[in-house]
């Protein structure tokens, strides 16, 4: 049987880094305690933002070198997934421009769902099955005041998992199932019901993982203090090294869980960890990763040669890097649905999507693919029977050309206070696209202080258009970015923003 | 070769409602005001009007669809009524289907009406709704004043001109419309402000404050048209006549090809020479006596003057700044104190503008009158944004002028 091994991989963190000592000064007439956690910043997602999007920045990242030919399956891992009903690793290929030919799945429902996808990749690869890309995502709702309010953050990873050893070989991996339920999260609520740490520390992590580890490292042929990184995603203090200690893994070998800059991404972290290792591993060191969740999973990869030429576009820690301090505690309850704001008469407008309408235009809106004209080459969006070129106008001669990885520049751009937006000022502008084309498109990730201007560099990413409330669906479009926000917003250009 | 339309339809009668806050009115309640006055001023019966076009916009929020609010509203005796929506233009091109009827030959004297009544949403400016299922799906999410505003920074970049230049033009504008409309008693706002009220005014969307952006009011105007012969045959001796009725409406050009920088209106300068052609004009910043232009936004009127072939391609700073149309100055823009000042019930604006010019003609608009008669008078509106919209240009003076 053929091995299988992580091919490329990637990262995403949102750009926001909500300060935790602001949550926890806010909190405090409550839970003076929370006072303990109010150290460092959480990544969170934009109001735009969810497990999708946030999946497809991760996927474009890995992606990014390597490119999209031959990808046989698309994983989706996360706990909060925007559809529960409408399969949401498709609308990742949509936006990937790989849908078709092509295996989709979803899989949810426990925080392994990440690493549960990753085994299964593996799985499905080493029978020939692959590429899989594997992409896990997580935003999870948290109530103000919450412990988890204060150690949890977005963010998502990519792998992706193909036959032979790639640039990280999968040695072996293992999993132990038990109905441990330490948290929950039922039908139809928002927020997790959590019970005592203490106890998920004591007979959780320290009883079941050494379990799954020891079957890994069996499977792998290894021992403990072979590890050089070790991807253990609880934020509990010091819990990672005690897990260390009990496993025999090197201390030196546990990695940063980035609580300092990220917080925990849920299902997706053990990934975002394993992409991170990845970024800093050398060739020939073996990576441990464990999620948990209702039981274990293990996983121990080697890396390759191959490693350096595999290098994902910005990785984890590019965009970690490229965060920015936000201590609008207020902003964040407001987007999220967290208290309960004055919206205003505009956003009652009807934002009904017409799903026949959907489906007929998703390359235009979910892949961002226009036209380019085989007679003149002008290349437009969206694609139109007759050639926009006024020189040209022939009928009949668009193919389709994809517009979501070209660069492109603001033409002309505004902020707007009186549309409704869910975060106003609404950003928006023409943008002219490098090889042509050009769109009257939504901005998105402009920071207060930025000065935009005709000629600002912009790429487009994948984020939620409108969010049909009355309805519960969510439609999805692309917007333009600065391709270097903080550099634009003058900010100081150290290595902590930049 | 078409000859096109001048001098060959006159202007019988015009009316027009108090614009503004018109809680207690319908639509058909400011429709029937308009009307009264047109007719009274025509000299003519209900009955004696052959065909009829109603202009509205946003009519889900006041009459609903088609022809028949208007010919319920005034009883019209069941001849043809129409009804239209070109965006802005909306008022405008009632004017067309009604001049258009009478110069075919295929009726004597049509009416124009344009009514909206926007002040039942709730909230201030316009109503947000649907752009069509599709638009919906991928258009940006923009309202009025951001589409706009986008003018301004492509101007200046195109232009070179400072920030603080421009804002304190589009101030000029709007201080000077304010000065108009004060001595208008069926404006909206009557309110005189000063430029630096204007600089310091809440953003809507960036750079446009508050009173860079027109008001949103309630209002209906019309106009009762035939032929030059008709109406001297009915005792009219100084005689109003259509000169051009343009329109030129974007293809997408401008949304989808990189040949247009967003600094100016393709359509305008399309629709403006062709009006200028239709009426005769070669020197309109030497021919026209008055403007009345869609200054929905004080950039948008801007720009406008060069679009319009009046103030030379990055002259308009230049010319606002000279007062060159302010209301004593060589060549008047908004005398009545135009959008900003009536605000811009949509289907009613276009013929609001025609409107004040005619008064102006027969020399009937008091404390505005201008000195000395205007002659000719070129009205003008914009429909939809920047980057693809609809433009009228309607151009009336003296007959024989």
């Amino acid at each position: 049987m053929n091995g299988a091994g992580i091919h490329a991989f990637g990262g995403y963190v949102p750009r926001l880094r909500l300060q935790r000592q602001v949550i926890a000064e806010a909190n405090a007439w409550f839970n003076p305690a929370l006072k303990a956690l109010g150290r460092g910043e959480r990544a969170i997602a934009g109001w735009d933002e969810d497990p999708i999007t946030m999946a497809v920045e991760a996927a474009r990242d890995c992606l990014a070198r390597r490119g999209r030919d031959g990808i046989a399956q698309v994983i989706l891992a996360s706990t909060t997934l925007p559809f529960q009903d409408r399969q949401n690793a498709g609308v990742v290929a949509e936006a990937l421009h790989i849908a078709g030919d092509l295996g989709t799945l979803d899989i949810a429902g426990s925080q392994r769902a990440g690493t549960s996808a990753l085994i299964a990749a593996g799985q499905v690869a080493r029978g020939g099955g692959g590429p899989v890309l594997v992409a896990s995502a997580e935003k999870r709702p948290t109530k103000a005041a919450s412990p988890l309010e204060l150690t949890t953050g977005d963010a998502a990873a990519a792998l992706l998992v193909g036959e032979g050893d790639g640039l990280a070989k999968l040695l072996g991996h293992a999993t132990r199932s038990a109905d441990f339920v330490d948290h929950y999260r039922g039908q139809d609520e928002r927020f997790d019901y959590v019970w005592e740490e203490r106890w998920l520390r004591d007979e959780g992590f320290l009883k079941i993982i050494p379990r799954a580890v020891a079957s890994a490292l069996s499977a792998a042929d290894l021992d403990a203090g072979a590890i050089d990184h070790f991807c253990f995603a609880s934020p509990m203090r010091r819990a990672s090294s005690s897990v260390a200690k009990k496993l025999g893994v090197p201390e030196r070998s546990v990695r940063d869980n980035l609580q300092g800059m990220c917080g925990e991404a849920g299902a997706a972290h053990p990934l975002v960890m394993l992409a991170h290792a990845l970024e800093d591993a050398a060739p020939g060191e073996r990576i441990l990763v464990v999620g948990f969740g209702q039981g274990c999973d293990a996983l121990v990869f080697e890396t390759t040669e191959a490693l350096a030429e595999m290098r994902p576009e910005r990785g984890v820690s590019g965009y970690l890097k490229r965060g920015r301090a936000d201590t609008d505690y207020h902003r964040f309850l407001g987007v999220n649905d967290l208290v309960a704001l004055e919206h205003g008469l505009r956003s009652e407008a009807d934002r009904q999507t017409g799903l026949t309408t959907l489906y007929r235009n998703r390359g235009m809106v979910l892949g961002l693919i226009g036209g380019k004209c085989s007679r003149c080459g002008t290349v437009q969006f969206p694609k139109s029977n007759v050639c926009v070129n006024p020189n040209c106008h022939a009928a009949d001669t668009q193919a389709d050309y994809p517009f979501s990885e070209m660069r492109a520049t603001v033409r002309s751009y505004t902020a707007d206070r009186l549309t409704y937006s869910v975060a106003p000022p609404a950003f928006y502008g023409m943008v002219q696209f490098e090889e042509g084309g050009r769109a009257m498109i939504d901005f998105t990730d402009i920071d207060a202080d930025a000065t935009l201007s005709v000629g600002t560099p912009m790429r487009m990413v994948f984020r939620v258009k409108d969010y049909d409330a009355r309805r519960g669906f969510r439609r999805y479009f692309w917007k333009a970015t600065p391709e270097a926000p903080c550099l634009d917003a003058g900010l100081p250009t150290d290595d902590r923003y930049c | 070769m078409a000859t096109g339309i001048r001098d060959r339809v006159a202007i019988l009668g015009m009316g027009c409602s108090k614009f503004g806050e018109r809680w207690n009115d319908n639509a058909e309640d400011l429709m029937h005001e308009a009307f009264g006055e047109a007719l009274a001023d025509a000299g003519i019966e209900r009955d004696e009007i052959e065909a009829a076009w109603l202009s509205t916009a946003i009519e889900e929020q006041h009459v609903g669809k088609s022809g028949m609010p208007l010919a319920i509203a005034l009883r019209l005796p069941y001849i043809p009524v129409t009804r239209v929506e070109n965006y802005c233009a909306s008022g405008s091109e009632a004017f067309r289907g009604a001049v258009y009827a009478v110069a075919s030959g295929a009726c004597d004297i049509a009416l124009a009406m344009g009514v909206e009544k926007l002040k039942d949403t709730g909230y201030g400016g316009l109503p947000q709704r649907t752009r069509g299922a599709v638009n919906d799906l991928y258009w940006a999410n923009f309202s009025a004043p951001g589409a706009f505003a986008q003018l301004a920074s492509a101007y200046r970049a195109r232009h070179e001109v400072p920030t603080e230049d421009l804002k304190q033009a589009m101030a000029h504008i709007s201080v000077k419309s304010h000065d108009n409309g004060a001595k208008n008693p069926k404006a909206h706002l009557r309110n005189r402000i000063d430029e630096a009220r204007v600089l310091n005014a809440p953003m809507v969307a960036e750079p446009l404050g508050l009173f860079d952006c027109c008001g949103v009011s309630d209002g209906a105007a019309c106009a009762i048209v035939t032929t030059p012969e008709i109406a001297r045959a009915l005792g009219k001796a100084d005689l109003v006549t259509v000169k051009a009725l343009q329109l030129s409406v974007s293809n997408g050009t401008e949304a989808q090809h990189n040949s247009w920088d967003g600094s100016y209106f393709m359509t305008t300068r399309k629709a403006s020479e062709r009006a200028y052609q239709e009426a005769g004009i070669a020197n309109p910043r030497e021919a026209l006596s008055l403007i009345e232009v869609h200054d929905c936004f004080s950039i948008t009127e801007l720009v406008t003057m060069e679009d319009l072939h009046i103030s030379p391609e990055g002259g308009a700073v230049a010319d606002v700044m000279n007062g060159f149309f302010d209301a004593y100055g060589p060549l008047p823009c908004q005398i009545d104190g135009g959008l900003k000042c009536f605000g811009h019930p949509i289907g009613a604006s276009g013929l609001r503008m025609i409107y004040e010019l005619y008064l102006q003609m027969l020399g009937r608009a008091g404390e505005r009158q201008r000195e000395k008669e205007p002659v000719l008078g070129l009205t003008h509106n914009l429909g939809g944004f920047p980057h693809q919209n609809v433009c009228s240009v309607v151009i009336v003076g003296r007959e024989g002028a």
